[in-house]
Protein backbone atom coordinates (compact mmCIF):
# COMPACT_ATOMS: atom_id res chain seq x y z
CA UNK A 1 0.00 0.00 0.00
CA UNK A 2 2.15 2.86 1.23
CA UNK A 3 5.86 3.12 0.54
CA UNK A 4 6.90 2.04 4.01
CA UNK A 5 4.67 -0.97 4.04
CA UNK A 6 6.40 -4.01 5.54
CA UNK A 7 7.45 -6.65 3.06
CA UNK A 8 6.80 -9.49 5.44
CA UNK A 9 3.91 -10.28 7.66
CA UNK A 10 4.47 -8.77 11.06
CA UNK A 11 1.74 -10.72 12.72
CA UNK A 12 2.62 -11.75 16.21
CA UNK A 13 2.43 -15.47 16.54
CA UNK A 14 0.38 -16.40 19.56
CA UNK A 15 0.40 -19.75 21.21
CA UNK A 16 -3.09 -20.86 22.07
CA UNK A 17 -3.82 -23.43 24.68
CA UNK A 18 -4.52 -26.83 23.19
CA UNK A 19 -7.16 -27.59 25.77
CA UNK A 20 -9.31 -24.49 26.05
CA UNK A 21 -8.06 -22.57 22.98
CA UNK A 22 -7.38 -19.39 25.00
CA UNK A 23 -4.03 -17.69 25.14
CA UNK A 24 -2.45 -19.62 28.04
CA UNK A 25 -2.49 -16.61 30.34
CA UNK A 26 -6.29 -16.73 30.33
CA UNK A 27 -6.49 -20.45 31.07
CA UNK A 28 -6.98 -19.68 34.74
CA UNK A 29 -10.38 -18.24 33.90
CA UNK A 30 -11.38 -21.18 31.75
CA UNK A 31 -13.16 -24.32 32.78
CA UNK A 32 -10.17 -26.63 32.66
CA UNK A 33 -7.37 -24.74 34.39
CA UNK A 34 -5.60 -27.83 35.71
CA UNK A 35 -5.65 -29.60 32.38
CA UNK A 36 -4.48 -26.47 30.62
CA UNK A 37 -1.51 -26.28 32.91
CA UNK A 38 -0.53 -29.85 32.19
CA UNK A 39 -0.84 -29.19 28.52
CA UNK A 40 1.37 -26.14 28.70
CA UNK A 41 3.92 -28.01 30.75
CA UNK A 42 4.05 -30.70 28.12
CA UNK A 43 4.01 -28.59 24.99
CA UNK A 44 5.50 -25.24 25.89
CA UNK A 45 7.47 -25.66 29.11
CA UNK A 46 9.23 -22.36 28.49
CA UNK A 47 5.97 -20.48 28.90
CA UNK A 48 4.93 -22.02 32.17
CA UNK A 49 6.99 -19.74 34.38
CA UNK A 50 5.71 -16.63 32.66
CA UNK A 51 2.09 -17.66 32.83
CA UNK A 52 1.95 -19.31 36.21
CA UNK A 53 4.29 -17.07 38.09
CA UNK A 54 3.54 -17.89 41.67
CA UNK A 55 3.08 -14.82 43.78
CA UNK A 56 2.38 -12.57 40.84
CA UNK A 57 -1.24 -12.31 41.81
CA UNK A 58 -0.48 -11.35 45.37
CA UNK A 59 1.91 -8.63 44.31
CA UNK A 60 -0.58 -7.29 41.83
CA UNK A 61 -3.52 -7.07 44.14
CA UNK A 62 -1.64 -5.66 47.10
CA UNK A 63 0.54 -3.15 45.33
CA UNK A 64 -2.09 -0.51 44.64
CA UNK A 65 -4.39 0.26 47.52
CA UNK A 66 -2.04 -0.32 50.44
CA UNK A 67 0.35 2.17 48.99
CA UNK A 68 -2.10 5.05 49.16
CA UNK A 69 -3.33 3.97 52.50
CA UNK A 70 0.19 3.89 53.71
CA UNK A 71 0.67 7.53 52.82
CA UNK A 72 -2.62 8.48 54.40
CA UNK A 73 -1.80 6.61 57.55
CA UNK A 74 1.61 8.19 57.91
CA UNK A 75 -0.01 11.59 57.81
CA UNK A 76 -2.67 10.73 60.34
CA UNK A 77 -0.81 8.53 62.78
CA UNK A 78 2.56 8.32 64.52
CA UNK A 79 5.07 5.76 63.22
CA UNK A 80 4.26 2.99 65.73
CA UNK A 81 0.64 3.01 64.72
CA UNK A 82 1.69 3.00 61.11
CA UNK A 83 3.75 -0.06 61.61
CA UNK A 84 0.90 -1.84 63.33
CA UNK A 85 -1.47 -0.87 60.55
CA UNK A 86 0.98 -1.99 57.91
CA UNK A 87 1.47 -5.38 59.46
CA UNK A 88 -2.28 -5.70 59.69
CA UNK A 89 -2.53 -4.75 56.11
CA UNK A 90 -0.04 -7.29 54.88
CA UNK A 91 -1.89 -9.92 56.90
CA UNK A 92 -5.06 -8.82 55.20
CA UNK A 93 -3.47 -9.08 51.81
CA UNK A 94 -2.11 -12.48 52.65
CA UNK A 95 -5.46 -13.67 53.87
CA UNK A 96 -7.07 -12.41 50.74
CA UNK A 97 -4.53 -14.17 48.60
CA UNK A 98 -5.02 -17.40 50.52
CA UNK A 99 -8.76 -17.10 50.16
CA UNK A 100 -8.48 -16.44 46.47
CA UNK A 101 -6.29 -19.48 46.10
CA UNK A 102 -8.77 -21.60 48.01
CA UNK A 103 -11.61 -20.40 45.88
CA UNK A 104 -9.63 -21.15 42.76
CA UNK A 105 -8.78 -24.66 43.85
CA UNK A 106 -12.39 -25.26 44.79
CA UNK A 107 -13.49 -24.11 41.39
CA UNK A 108 -10.92 -26.36 39.76
CA UNK A 109 -12.18 -29.30 41.80
CA UNK A 110 -15.74 -28.67 40.80
CA UNK A 111 -14.79 -28.45 37.18
CA UNK A 112 -12.77 -31.62 37.34
CA UNK A 113 -15.75 -33.41 38.85
CA UNK A 114 -17.99 -32.03 36.15
CA UNK A 115 -15.60 -33.14 33.42
CA UNK A 116 -15.46 -36.58 34.96
CA UNK A 117 -19.20 -36.84 35.06
CA UNK A 118 -19.41 -35.85 31.44
CA UNK A 119 -16.79 -38.39 30.46
CA UNK A 120 -18.68 -41.08 32.32
CA UNK A 121 -21.87 -40.09 30.58
CA UNK A 122 -20.11 -40.28 27.27
CA UNK A 123 -18.68 -43.68 28.05
CA UNK A 124 -22.06 -45.03 29.04
CA UNK A 125 -24.15 -43.57 26.25
CA UNK A 126 -24.80 -45.79 23.32
CA UNK A 127 -25.33 -45.31 19.65
CA UNK A 128 -28.06 -47.41 18.18
CA UNK A 129 -28.34 -48.40 14.55
CA UNK A 130 -31.85 -49.65 14.12
CA UNK A 131 -32.94 -51.40 10.96
CA UNK A 132 -36.54 -50.61 10.22
CA UNK A 133 -38.52 -52.26 7.46
CA UNK A 134 -40.37 -49.85 5.24
CA UNK A 135 -41.96 -51.84 2.44
CA UNK A 136 -41.22 -55.39 1.55
CA UNK A 137 -37.51 -56.00 1.64
CA UNK A 138 -36.76 -52.28 1.79
CA UNK A 139 -35.19 -50.85 4.89
CA UNK A 140 -34.08 -47.64 6.49
CA UNK A 141 -31.51 -47.32 9.22
CA UNK A 142 -32.29 -45.10 12.17
CA UNK A 143 -29.17 -43.85 13.89
CA UNK A 144 -29.78 -42.46 17.33
CA UNK A 145 -27.58 -41.41 20.22
CA UNK A 146 -24.87 -39.64 18.24
CA UNK A 147 -25.63 -36.27 19.80
CA UNK A 148 -24.30 -37.51 23.16
CA UNK A 149 -20.85 -37.47 21.64
CA UNK A 150 -21.06 -33.85 20.68
CA UNK A 151 -21.60 -34.46 17.00
CA UNK A 152 -23.66 -32.15 14.86
CA UNK A 153 -26.43 -34.41 13.60
CA UNK A 154 -27.13 -32.32 10.54
CA UNK A 155 -23.53 -32.52 9.41
CA UNK A 156 -23.28 -36.21 10.10
CA UNK A 157 -26.48 -36.86 8.20
CA UNK A 158 -25.09 -34.96 5.25
CA UNK A 159 -21.93 -37.03 5.40
CA UNK A 160 -23.91 -40.25 5.45
CA UNK A 161 -25.87 -39.11 2.44
CA UNK A 162 -22.72 -38.21 0.57
CA UNK A 163 -20.91 -41.38 1.42
CA UNK A 164 -23.72 -43.79 0.63
CA UNK A 165 -25.44 -41.80 -2.10
CA UNK A 166 -28.79 -42.07 -0.43
CA UNK A 167 -31.34 -39.99 1.35
CA UNK A 168 -30.30 -39.13 4.85
CA UNK A 169 -32.08 -36.75 7.14
CA UNK A 170 -32.45 -35.66 10.72
CA UNK A 171 -35.89 -36.37 12.12
CA UNK A 172 -37.51 -35.94 15.47
CA UNK A 173 -38.47 -39.10 17.23
CA UNK A 174 -41.54 -39.52 19.42
CA UNK A 175 -39.58 -39.20 22.65
CA UNK A 176 -38.47 -35.71 21.70
CA UNK A 177 -34.89 -36.42 20.64
CA UNK A 178 -33.44 -36.29 17.18
CA UNK A 179 -32.13 -39.10 15.08
CA UNK A 180 -30.73 -39.67 11.64
CA UNK A 181 -32.71 -41.69 9.14
CA UNK A 182 -30.66 -43.19 6.35
CA UNK A 183 -32.55 -44.66 3.43
CA UNK A 184 -31.06 -47.97 2.53
CA UNK A 185 -30.06 -51.21 4.18
CA UNK A 186 -26.70 -49.95 5.30
CA UNK A 187 -26.36 -50.88 8.92
CA UNK A 188 -22.96 -52.52 8.58
CA UNK A 189 -21.60 -49.85 6.29
CA UNK A 190 -22.66 -47.10 8.66
CA UNK A 191 -21.00 -48.90 11.52
CA UNK A 192 -17.79 -49.02 9.55
CA UNK A 193 -18.11 -45.41 8.48
CA UNK A 194 -18.60 -44.20 12.03
CA UNK A 195 -15.67 -46.27 13.14
CA UNK A 196 -13.43 -44.69 10.54
CA UNK A 197 -14.55 -41.09 10.62
CA UNK A 198 -15.83 -40.29 14.06
CA UNK A 199 -13.20 -41.37 16.49
CA UNK A 200 -15.08 -39.80 19.39
CA UNK A 201 -17.52 -42.68 19.26
CA UNK A 202 -16.08 -45.88 20.70
CA UNK A 203 -17.00 -48.85 18.56
CA UNK A 204 -18.06 -50.84 21.57
CA UNK A 205 -20.76 -48.31 22.22
CA UNK A 206 -22.51 -48.92 18.93
CA UNK A 207 -25.37 -51.39 18.87
CA UNK A 208 -26.96 -52.80 15.80
CA UNK A 209 -30.55 -53.83 16.29
CA UNK A 210 -33.33 -55.03 14.08
CA UNK A 211 -36.75 -53.55 14.39
CA UNK A 212 -39.34 -56.30 14.53
CA UNK A 213 -42.94 -55.74 13.75
CA UNK A 214 -43.70 -56.19 17.42
CA UNK A 215 -41.67 -53.58 19.21
CA UNK A 216 -41.03 -55.38 22.42
CA UNK A 217 -37.31 -55.53 22.76
CA UNK A 218 -36.92 -51.96 21.59
CA UNK A 219 -38.85 -50.05 24.18
CA UNK A 220 -35.93 -48.45 26.02
CA UNK A 221 -33.48 -46.62 23.79
CA UNK A 222 -33.56 -43.42 21.75
CA UNK B 1 -23.23 -10.66 20.32
CA UNK B 2 -21.96 -14.23 20.27
CA UNK B 3 -22.90 -15.28 23.74
CA UNK B 4 -25.48 -17.70 22.45
CA UNK B 5 -24.69 -20.40 19.95
CA UNK B 6 -25.57 -19.51 16.41
CA UNK B 7 -26.78 -21.82 13.67
CA UNK B 8 -24.32 -22.96 11.10
CA UNK B 9 -24.26 -20.00 8.73
CA UNK B 10 -24.56 -20.07 5.02
CA UNK B 11 -21.35 -19.20 3.29
CA UNK B 12 -21.28 -17.14 0.16
CA UNK B 13 -18.51 -15.51 -1.77
CA UNK B 14 -18.11 -11.82 -1.46
CA UNK B 15 -18.21 -9.77 -4.64
CA UNK B 16 -14.80 -8.42 -5.45
CA UNK B 17 -16.14 -4.89 -5.45
CA UNK B 18 -17.57 -5.44 -2.00
CA UNK B 19 -14.27 -6.90 -0.91
CA UNK B 20 -12.48 -3.81 -2.12
CA UNK B 21 -14.95 -1.67 -0.20
CA UNK B 22 -14.27 -3.66 2.93
CA UNK B 23 -10.55 -3.29 2.57
CA UNK B 24 -11.08 0.40 2.14
CA UNK B 25 -13.19 0.60 5.25
CA UNK B 26 -10.71 -1.34 7.33
CA UNK B 27 -7.98 0.96 6.16
CA UNK B 28 -9.92 4.07 7.12
CA UNK B 29 -11.25 2.73 10.39
CA UNK B 30 -7.97 1.26 11.55
CA UNK B 31 -5.31 3.38 9.84
CA UNK B 32 -2.58 1.65 11.82
CA UNK B 33 -3.62 -1.66 10.35
CA UNK B 34 -3.45 -0.42 6.78
CA UNK B 35 0.19 -1.42 6.13
CA UNK B 36 -0.57 -4.96 7.30
CA UNK B 37 -3.71 -5.29 5.28
CA UNK B 38 -2.02 -7.14 2.45
CA UNK B 39 -1.13 -9.93 4.84
CA UNK B 40 -4.48 -10.14 6.51
CA UNK B 41 -6.42 -10.04 3.27
CA UNK B 42 -4.09 -10.74 0.35
CA UNK B 43 -5.07 -8.87 -2.79
CA UNK B 44 -6.04 -11.92 -4.80
CA UNK B 45 -7.87 -13.66 -2.00
CA UNK B 46 -11.54 -14.46 -1.99
CA UNK B 47 -13.34 -13.41 1.13
CA UNK B 48 -16.42 -15.28 2.23
CA UNK B 49 -19.32 -13.71 3.96
CA UNK B 50 -21.27 -15.67 6.54
CA UNK B 51 -24.68 -14.35 7.38
CA UNK B 52 -25.97 -14.86 10.88
CA UNK B 53 -29.34 -14.05 12.34
CA UNK B 54 -29.82 -10.50 13.62
CA UNK B 55 -28.05 -9.08 10.63
CA UNK B 56 -24.59 -10.01 11.69
CA UNK B 57 -22.17 -10.85 8.96
CA UNK B 58 -18.81 -12.48 9.39
CA UNK B 59 -16.06 -11.99 6.87
CA UNK B 60 -13.82 -14.98 6.67
CA UNK B 61 -10.84 -16.11 4.68
CA UNK B 62 -10.02 -19.81 4.39
CA UNK B 63 -12.45 -20.66 7.14
CA UNK B 64 -10.99 -18.14 9.55
CA UNK B 65 -13.19 -15.26 10.54
CA UNK B 66 -11.27 -12.02 10.26
CA UNK B 67 -13.85 -9.32 10.81
CA UNK B 68 -17.49 -9.10 11.63
CA UNK B 69 -20.12 -6.49 11.45
CA UNK B 70 -23.62 -5.83 12.61
CA UNK B 71 -25.83 -4.53 9.81
CA UNK B 72 -23.64 -1.82 8.34
CA UNK B 73 -21.93 -0.61 11.49
CA UNK B 74 -18.25 -0.60 12.21
CA UNK B 75 -16.22 -3.56 11.18
CA UNK B 76 -14.98 -5.29 14.29
CA UNK B 77 -11.87 -7.43 14.19
CA UNK B 78 -11.81 -11.00 15.41
CA UNK B 79 -9.74 -11.44 18.57
CA UNK B 80 -7.18 -13.40 16.64
CA UNK B 81 -6.47 -10.31 14.57
CA UNK B 82 -6.14 -8.21 17.71
CA UNK B 83 -3.73 -10.74 19.14
CA UNK B 84 -1.66 -10.69 16.01
CA UNK B 85 -1.53 -6.94 15.58
CA UNK B 86 -1.92 -5.55 19.08
CA UNK B 87 -0.24 -2.28 18.19
CA UNK B 88 -2.82 -1.46 15.57
CA UNK B 89 -5.77 -1.14 17.92
CA UNK B 90 -6.31 0.94 21.00
CA UNK B 91 -5.98 -1.50 23.88
CA UNK B 92 -7.29 -0.58 27.27
CA UNK B 93 -6.74 -2.55 30.42
CA UNK B 94 -9.22 -3.56 33.04
CA UNK B 95 -8.59 -4.64 36.60
CA UNK B 96 -8.26 -8.23 37.70
CA UNK B 97 -11.67 -8.48 39.27
CA UNK B 98 -13.50 -7.66 36.08
CA UNK B 99 -11.69 -10.12 33.84
CA UNK B 100 -13.66 -13.08 35.09
CA UNK B 101 -16.95 -11.46 34.16
CA UNK B 102 -15.74 -10.34 30.79
CA UNK B 103 -14.96 -13.92 29.94
CA UNK B 104 -18.55 -14.73 30.76
CA UNK B 105 -19.74 -12.12 28.33
CA UNK B 106 -20.53 -9.14 30.54
CA UNK B 107 -20.25 -5.61 29.26
CA UNK B 108 -17.34 -3.74 30.71
CA UNK B 109 -18.53 -1.31 33.36
CA UNK B 110 -16.85 1.99 34.04
CA UNK B 111 -15.45 1.18 37.50
CA UNK B 112 -13.52 -1.67 35.90
CA UNK B 113 -11.73 0.94 33.83
CA UNK B 114 -11.06 3.54 36.47
CA UNK B 115 -9.86 1.48 39.43
CA UNK B 116 -6.25 0.84 40.22
CA UNK B 117 -4.96 -1.85 37.95
CA UNK B 118 -6.87 -0.52 34.98
CA UNK B 119 -5.31 1.55 32.25
CA UNK B 120 -7.33 3.78 30.03
CA UNK B 121 -6.26 5.17 26.71
CA UNK B 122 -7.07 8.87 26.55
CA UNK B 123 -8.97 10.50 23.79
CA UNK B 124 -11.10 7.60 22.65
CA UNK B 125 -14.34 8.58 21.03
CA UNK B 126 -17.72 7.10 21.68
CA UNK B 127 -18.26 4.28 19.23
CA UNK B 128 -14.59 3.50 18.82
CA UNK B 129 -13.58 -0.15 18.55
CA UNK B 130 -11.23 -1.10 21.36
CA UNK B 131 -9.45 -4.17 22.59
CA UNK B 132 -9.53 -4.90 26.29
CA UNK B 133 -6.98 -6.93 28.15
CA UNK B 134 -6.94 -8.11 31.74
CA UNK B 135 -4.58 -6.75 34.34
CA UNK B 136 -1.20 -8.46 34.16
CA UNK B 137 -2.05 -10.02 30.81
CA UNK B 138 -0.50 -9.47 27.47
CA UNK B 139 -3.26 -10.36 25.08
CA UNK B 140 -6.70 -8.93 24.65
CA UNK B 141 -9.69 -10.84 25.95
CA UNK B 142 -12.46 -8.64 24.61
CA UNK B 143 -13.23 -6.59 21.57
CA UNK B 144 -15.82 -3.97 22.22
CA UNK B 145 -17.27 -0.65 21.30
CA UNK B 146 -16.87 2.40 23.53
CA UNK B 147 -20.21 3.53 24.91
CA UNK B 148 -18.73 6.74 26.29
CA UNK B 149 -15.64 8.77 25.55
CA UNK B 150 -12.55 8.13 27.65
CA UNK B 151 -13.14 11.37 29.45
CA UNK B 152 -16.76 10.51 30.26
CA UNK B 153 -15.78 7.15 31.69
CA UNK B 154 -13.42 8.86 34.10
CA UNK B 155 -16.00 11.50 35.01
CA UNK B 156 -19.25 9.53 35.23
CA UNK B 157 -17.68 6.27 36.41
CA UNK B 158 -20.94 4.41 36.30
CA UNK B 159 -22.71 2.03 33.96
CA UNK B 160 -21.52 0.39 30.78
CA UNK B 161 -18.24 1.78 29.52
CA UNK B 162 -17.44 -0.66 26.77
CA UNK B 163 -20.03 -2.80 25.08
CA UNK B 164 -18.85 -6.37 24.74
CA UNK B 165 -18.93 -7.56 21.14
CA UNK B 166 -16.59 -10.52 21.04
CA UNK B 167 -14.80 -12.10 23.97
CA UNK B 168 -12.52 -15.05 24.57
CA UNK B 169 -14.54 -18.21 24.66
CA UNK B 170 -17.72 -16.93 23.05
CA UNK B 171 -19.28 -18.77 20.18
CA UNK B 172 -17.48 -16.76 17.57
CA UNK B 173 -14.19 -17.68 19.22
CA UNK B 174 -15.22 -21.32 19.21
CA UNK B 175 -16.53 -21.22 15.68
CA UNK B 176 -14.48 -23.07 13.13
CA UNK B 177 -15.35 -22.83 9.50
CA UNK B 178 -14.84 -25.84 7.32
Amino acid sequence: MSADAPTESQAKSITYCGVCSFPPEYCEFGTSAAKCRDWLQKNHPELVAAVYNPGAIIVESSSYFPYHEHILISILFPPEAVEAAMSNLSVDAKEKAVKAEEAASKRAEKEAAKAEREAAKKASSRVILKRVERTKRKHVIVVSGLEAFGLDLKKVAKDFGKKFACGSSVTKNPSGGEEIVVQGDLSDDILEFIEENYSVVPVDNIDQVEDKKKKKSEAGPA
Amino acid sequence: MFKKPFPHPQKSKLKSSAQRAIRQRIATEFPLLAPHLDFIIPKKSQLDVLKLPDRISLYSLDGQVLFFQHFDDQLIPHLRIVHQYPDCFPIIQTDRGATRFILKGAHLMCPGLTSAGAKMVDGLEKGAVVGVKGEGKENACLVGIMKMTSEEIARINDGVGVEACHYLGDHLWKYVGE
